[in-house]
This record gives structure tokens, C-alpha cells and sequence, in this order.
């Protein structure tokens, strides 16, 4: 027996479980159809073929062109390549100087920000959010520049799951002629993205977020979006991004999108009544606990709190002894606690920027499993509350 | 191995990525029992983080793996603060009276079998392993009683002796039962690393700084020179502060002398250290306090004793006589040399651990403890 079959596993928002389908799809591309697809040979041209049926799987999903498609080892990897690459070409282009972020972004876009800040002389601000963490469009129109080189706001948040208006932001840069990008390595895995009217000029997305394998992911680029190659070498990806391609992980990825594009309805209407129904349970019989992120636009399998005087590391354990796997928003495995830029960000107190719980859900959640949860949580906040010296842990 | 735990119980290994942990927990696992491992990051000065012997990120890295490898989960606990207000407070509050204090007591009873205790019972644990040379043994409506380790060389059940029943009676020490030779044999038949970490005495968290420049820094108050006096009175000398310098200590005085003179007392009151000649030294008797009667059954009649004054010192033997203010008088048949006020002496009965208390002097009496909260 696995420890995912002894376990309740609560944090498919750090990754899932390939699907049985996603790996049958791949396993020919290890060890017989092996080619690299930049030889000529038979044994090439059939890597290649796989490799652009699967960039015309993306682009079907996404509408957009196929070679809009720049595959990539990781969503990190994609925001990487957006923010430097965007930021560099377009200095290169305009002279344009300015980046414009928000500041509950994944720390793959906030260290790459500050990184071409403090190294590279781009000048880095911070959008404000609100008490859910979103980004109102007003507040980028106002800040945009001249010199603006890019913007990069997040589709929906990892740690708290609230959903931006992302189509609003890519009208205002759009019509300012500024990159807009955003990452979607969350939020893909469970909105349908159009391109085709989207003005969202950059696109981050993995496949590890909804069954397919780690270390494979994409951005998605719009036609003449300025974008300097940040991995140089071999003419592959159009010679944005070069490398061999890993044609097993990148097939595995287009199945997985495919599979998540033709069963989003059905998958999706089960996890919004789970994700309701833990939301409201957890509110109902915790004292001292709060929502975090906003109560409607979030993510479909996404529910996360904060517990007042609750160190959440000890909470996690807890859970975790008892046979939960969750997460925190101070994913910190050290154990040094420190709360996270987003639960700052959404101007909670110390008192409570230590107590965060993510619980995200998966089509693969049982009732019974939500059930069994539910129920022991109240116990295990209330054990750790008792270990900070809380009179009968409430 | 002799745990007569319950069959499947919930056992937590406070682990350290070192041999004797590492053996610990793999015993209690091949044993069957429900074992996961935990490690405390402690407190360490800013910027020597990574010099705690205690918690270095290699330590970690290495109890992690080992975890792994006998599949049980590992969990990190910090514990900076507490271990910071529990024991170097206690480390410096300790000079700044003039003792030499033994800050491993403080951690093992607050910080290993305390916090980390009750961290252990908040996760399910029914009981907390560590990899201590010494042993329990537990019998119905009995108290716990608390043994030597077998291993004359590595027995560590002094720095248990802190311990209050509620906590010994969740201790396992199944190293305990083995000599550090079969512990090692073990440790390659379980297929466990050698253990890399050096079994050093100094303080965890000095991190391999000088414990005299740590004072300096961290209690400038007791750093201050002053004058070496003879017995007689004598000005022979003058002193770095009185906080560098141990009862009994010959080393490092800096005095020419017709003969070799011993550190026999120091005098805060004046800032003076008092020194003496190897006959001058020489004490049959100390008085402690803060008395932790680890058997679980005070006494209050004099009784014969093995007593152990510091952690490297041997079992000699005294008469112990509980006096009515809650101290015990203790006296040698031998006088000693370095009776330390500040150290802890443990008095013995066979193997068994009967009465720790922290040895005073007229003028530093032993602070009373703080009492020990489990959660269950």
C-alpha cells in the first residue's frame, strides 16, 4: 500500500496524480517511438510528429496558432521566460523600462521581478489587491507608463484561489501596446482559456496541476509579442527556446489538456458543491476561522482559511499524522515560520497570517473522504491552539 | 530490545540524523510499532545557523533521508523561541549569578520533553523515543523508574534526570539496552549511515564559537575584570571576569605561584575570584535544591547513594540526607575537587536514578523550576 492510499489526499493544488490515460499516451515515446525530432530519419519524424501533434492539441484547446506554442520544463520555467524574455525585448525594442506586477504573484514571477530590478536596473512596482488578493483593472490603467514594459498578474491565485480580471487587464494593456502576462499554471487546470479573444498576450501554463506529468509545461505567445529567447542553443520551439524536446512529457501534457477540456463540466460541478460544502463546514464549526480569497470567483476546487492564534506548520502535521495531506500558505518545510507575501498582502494580522490551510479538491474526492476531514479538523485546530497555551483550544 | 510498549502504539523519535537516533527509531519501526520521526531547529546565534550541531541544515538533511529509508514520516518543529527563553536565558542568567549552569538539563526537561513532547501527543504519539543511553522500566501502579544506560562509557541518564514521572512515562530509550558497539552493529545492519556528526560536548548553540566570547557578547555584565585574591587575602593577580572561570579550574589563571593554585570560589558581591592550593579545594559535602525526585517517591530519611555531580564525573559514594527546607545535604566519604555549583548532582541506588537536584552555594540558591505542562 502506497502512502496515497493510506492517505486523504487534500493538495492537488501542489500537483496531481497522472491519469492512467495520460501515461498510456506517453509510455511509447520512452523506449520505442525514442527519436529526437530534430533528426531526419523515420525514427525523428515520427518524434516530430508527436511532438506537433501535441503543440496542435494546445492550440486547439487554447485557439490559438501552433506555433504560438512554446513548450517549456515547467510552468516556473514559463514565467521565467515571460518576464525576462518580455522585459528584455521590449527594452530592447522601446527602451521601455517599467514593470508592473501585483504582489501575490508565484515567487517564479516576484523573484524574476525583482532580480531584473535589483541586477538588470528595470524599475519594479506593486499593483495594489484588495482583501481577497484581486487586482482591479482601474488600478493597472493608472499605473500604466510610457516606458511600461510589461504586466504580469496571475489568473488565479495558488495559495487563496481568487480568480483576476484578467480579460478587463488585457484590454487596458492591450490598448496601451503593452505585454500582458499572466500565469495560469493554477487556473488553467480548471478555466477554458480563448485566445482568440483574450488579449492576454503571454501565457504560463504546467501539466502537473491537472494529471498530467511535472516538469513539462508551456507559453502560450500571441504573434509579435516582443520576447528575447532566455535558454539559447538548437533552433528548437521556432527558436524561442532551445533543447530537446521531451516528447514523452510534452504528449502526456496535450492528453491531459485534452482530457481536462472535454470533461471540465462534469469534473467541475462536483468539485463546486465539495468546495461549498467544506467552505461552509469548516466556517460553521471552527471558531476563529476565515475564508481566505474570494467567496465566489475562486478557483472551482480551491478553499483556504486562516485560523486565529494557529501555527500552521503544526497544523499541517497534525493533519498530516492523522492522515490528511493539505498545505499552507507559508509552504515551508523547514520549519521556520514566516507568513506568506499573499497573506501579508491581504493585510492580515500576525495573529492570524500564521494560521493558513489550503484544501484543494480533485474530481477524484470522495464524500467520504470531505466527510472524514471535516470532521477532524475542528480536533486538530484545536490541539495546536492548545499547544500555543489557548485555554481549551478555542 | 525491552520496550514492553502496547502492541501498535504511536511512538515519535526525536531524531538527529546521528547513529544512536537513527538506531532508535530504526528498532521501535522493526518492532512494529506505529513510529514517526521529528527533529526541533533550535536557536542558534544569528549567522551561525548552520554551525548548530544540534540542527545544522546537513543534520536535517540526513535525519530526513533516514526517515525515508525506514518509511516513517518526519516532521520539523521550530522551536528558536522557546528554546532561546528556556535555555540560553537560563545559560546566561546562570553566569550573571556565578554558576557554572548546565543548560542540557533545561533543554531536555523543556524543550525535548516538554515542547517537543507535547507536540508529539498533539500528533497522535502515545509516546517519544529519543536516543539517549539510558532506560525505563514500567510496571502496573508502579512509578516509572529511570536506569542507567548498560553501557557504562555512554550512559546519559544524568541529563534525564530532570525528568518528572508525567514525562518518563512517556520516554522510550531503546539504545539504552545496548552498549555503543552494538548500537554501531546495528546501525549497519539496518543499513543506516555512519554517523558523520561529531559527538562533541560543546553547546549546541555556541555553534563552535568560544563560550567566553558568546558571554562577552551576550552578558557584557559579568565580563568585567576584577582582582585574584588568595584565602589569606592576598592580591596575587587580576581576572578576565568572573564568568570565564569553573570551581576547581587550575588552567588559564595566569599566576605565577610557588605552587599550583585551584579556583575556589567566586565572589560576585566584590567581583573577586578566590583561589586556593589543591588542599584549600577539597569539599565533602555540597547542598542542592531544586529537587527532582525522578524515582517518583520523595524521601525523607538519609539513605546511602551513588552521586554523580557533573555529566563526565563518576558514581562515588554518599550519604544523602533530605533536609526539612527541601534541600538535600550531600556527603562524600572522599573530598572533591569540583563540586560545581550550577551542575546538577543525581543520586543513584543500583542503577536506578532516585533524586536530582542543581548545586548550590550560601549565596546562589538553586532557582526552583518551572513546572512541566503536557497537554494530555
Amino acid at each position: 500500500m502506497s502512502d496515497f492510499d493510506r492517505t486523504i489526499y487534500l493538495d492537488y493544488a501542489a500537483t496531481t496524480p497522472v491519469d492512467p490515460r495520460v501515461l498510456d499516451a506517453m509510455s511509447p515515446y520512452f523506449s520505442q517511438e525514442f527519436g529526437n525530432p530534430s533528426s531526419t530519419h523515420r525514427l525523428g519524424q515520427q518524434a516530430e510528429a508527436a511532438v506537433e501533434t501535441a503543440r496542435q492539441t494546445i492550440a486547439n484547446i487554447f485557439n490559438c496558432l501552433p506555433q504560438e506554442v512554446i513548450f517549456t520544463s515547467c510552468g516556473s520555467e514559463s514565467d521565467n521566460f515571460a518576464l525576462r524574455g518580455g522585459a528584455f525585448a521590449a527594452r530592447q525594442k522601446t527602451g521601455a523600462n517599467h514593470i508592473l506586477i501585483s504582489p501575490v504573484e508565484h515567487p517564479a514571477i516576484t523573484k524574476t521581478a525583482v532580480q531584473l530590478s535589483e541586477i538588470f536596473g528595470f524599475d519594479l512596482e506593486f499593483l495594489p489587491v484588495d482583501e481577497y488578493g484581486r487586482v482591479s483593472p482601474a488600478s493597472v490603467a493608472e499605473r500604466l507608463r510610457p516606458n511600461t514594459a510589461i504586466v504580469s498578474v496571475m489568473a488565479a491565485n495558488n495559495e487563496i484561489g481568487t480568480i483576476n480580471p484578467v480579460e478587463q487587464i488585457g484590454d487596458i494593456c492591450h490598448q496601451a501596446n503593452v505585454t500582458f502576462h499572466s500565469d495560469a499554471v493554477q487556473a488553467a487546470a480548471h478555466l477554458p482559456f480563448d485566445l482568440g479573444k483574450l488579449n492576454i498576450h503571454l501565457l504560463s501554463i504546467g501539466a502537473h496541476k491537472l494529471y498530467g506529468p511535472k516538469g513539462v509545461g508551456a507559453l502560450i505567445t500571441k504573434q509579435g509579442t516582443p520576447l528575447l529567447p532566455i535558454q539559447t542553443g538548437g533552433g528548437q520551439e521556432n527558436s524561442h527556446r532551445a533543447g530537446t524536446s521531451n516528447v514523452p512529457y510534452l504528449v502526456g501534457q496535450a492528453e491531459a489538456f485534452r482530457l481536462a477540456a472535454q470533461e471540465r463540466s462534469q469534473r467541475q460541478q462536483r468539485l463546486v458543491e465539495m468546495r461549498d460544502f467544506l467552505i461552509r463546514t469548516v466556517l460553521e464549526n471552527i471558531p476563529g476561522s476565515k475564508l481566505t480569497g474570494h467567496p465566489r470567483e475562486r478557483l472551482p476546487n480551491h478553499a483556504s482559511f486562516v485560523f486565529h492564534e494557529v501555527d500552521g506548520n503544526e497544523l499541517l502535521m497534525v493533519l498530516d499524522a492523522a492522515g490528511f495531506a493539505c498545505s499552507s500558505g507559508s509552504a515551508c518545510k523547514t520549519g521556520n515560520p514566516e507568513p506568506s507575501a499573499v497573506v501579508k498582502a491581504i493585510g492580515l494580522s500576525d495573529d492570524w497570517a500564521l494560521g493558513s490551510l489550503r484544501v484543494t479538491l480533485s474530481h477524484l474526492t470522495n464524500d467520504q473522504h470531505l466527510e472524514a476531514f471535516s470532521q477532524f479538523l475542528p480536533e486538530a485546530v484545536r490541539r495546536v491552539r492548545l499547544l500555543r497555551g489557548v485555554p481549551d483550544g478555542n | 530490545m525491552e520496550t514492553n510498549l502496547p502492541q501498535g502504539a504511536k511512538v515519535a523519535v526525536a531524531m538527529s540524523g546521528g547513529v544512536d537516533s537513527s538506531v532508535a527509531a530504526a528498532l521501535l519501526a522493526e518492532q512494529g510499532y506505529d513510529v514517526f520521526g521529528m527533529m526541533l531547529r533550535l536557536w542558534t546565534e544569528p549567522g551561525s545557523e548552520a554551525a548548530n550541531r544540534c540542527c545544522t541544515p546537513d543534520a536535517m538533511a540526513l535525519a530526513k533521508r533516514i526517515a525515508a529509508q525506514l518509511s516513517i514520516p518526519f516532521y520539523v518543529i521550530d522551536a528558536k523561541d522557546v528554546f532561546h527563553d528556556t535555555v540560553v536565558d537560563y545559560f546566561l542568567e546562570g553566569y550573571t549569578r556565578g554558576v557554572t549552569p548546565n543548560p542540557c538539563l533545561m533543554c531536555n526537561r523543556h524543550i525535548r520533553w516538554e515542547f517537543l513532547l507535547n507536540r508529539a501527543l498533539a500528533l497522535g504519539a502515545d509516546y517519544l523515543a529519543t536516543g539517549h543511553y539510558a532506560r525505563v522500566r514500567r510496571a502496573v501502579d508502579q512509578p516509572v523508574r529511570l536506569l542507567r544506560g548498560i553501557d557504562p562509557h555512554k550512559d546519559q541518564s544524568y541529563v534525564l534526570a530532570v525528568l518528572e514521572q508525567q514525562q518518563l512515562s512517556r520516554g522510550v530509550f531503546p539504545v539504552g539496552d545496548y552498549t555503543k558497539t552494538e548500537v554501531r552493529a546495528l546501525a549497519e545492519k539496518f543499513n543506516l549511515p555512519a554517523a558523520s556528526i561529531k559527538d562533541s560536548q560543546d553547546l549546541c548553540f555556541l555553534a563552535g564559537t568560544d563560550y567566553q566570547d558568546f558571554l562577552r557578547r551576550h552578558a557584557p555584565q559579568n565580563s568585567s575584570p576584577g582582582k585574584i585574591l588568595t584565602t589569606s587575602g592576598e592580591e596575587i593577580g587580576d581576572h578576565d571576569g568572573l564568568a570565564f572561570y569553573t570551581i576547581g579550574q587550575r588552567k588559564g589563571l595566569g599566576i605565577a605561584y610557588s605552587e599550583p593554585l585551584y579556583v575556589l570560589k567566586k565572589d560576585l558581591l566584590h567581583n573577586t575570584l578566590i583561589v586556593g592550593t589543591k588542599d584549600e579545594l577539597g569539599q565533602t559535602e555540597l547542598i542542592a535544591g531544586g529537587l527532582n525526585w525522578v524515582s517518583g517517591q520523595a524521601i525523607s530519611e538519609p539513605f546511602q547513594a551513588e552521586v554523580k555531580i557533573r555529566y563526565t564525573a563518576g558514581f562515588l559514594p554518599a550519604m544523602v540526607i533530605p533536609l526539612e527546607d527541601g534541600r538535600i545535604r550531600v556527603q562524600f566519604e572522599q573530598p572533591l575537587r569540583d563540586i560545581t555549583p550550577g551542575q546538577a548532582a543525581v543520586a543513584y541506588q543500583g542503577d536506578q536514578a532516585i533524586v536530582c537536584g542543581i548545586i548550590e552555594t550560601e549565596l546562589t540558591p538553586a532557582n526552583q523550576h518551572n513546572p512541566v505542562r503536557l497537554i494530555q
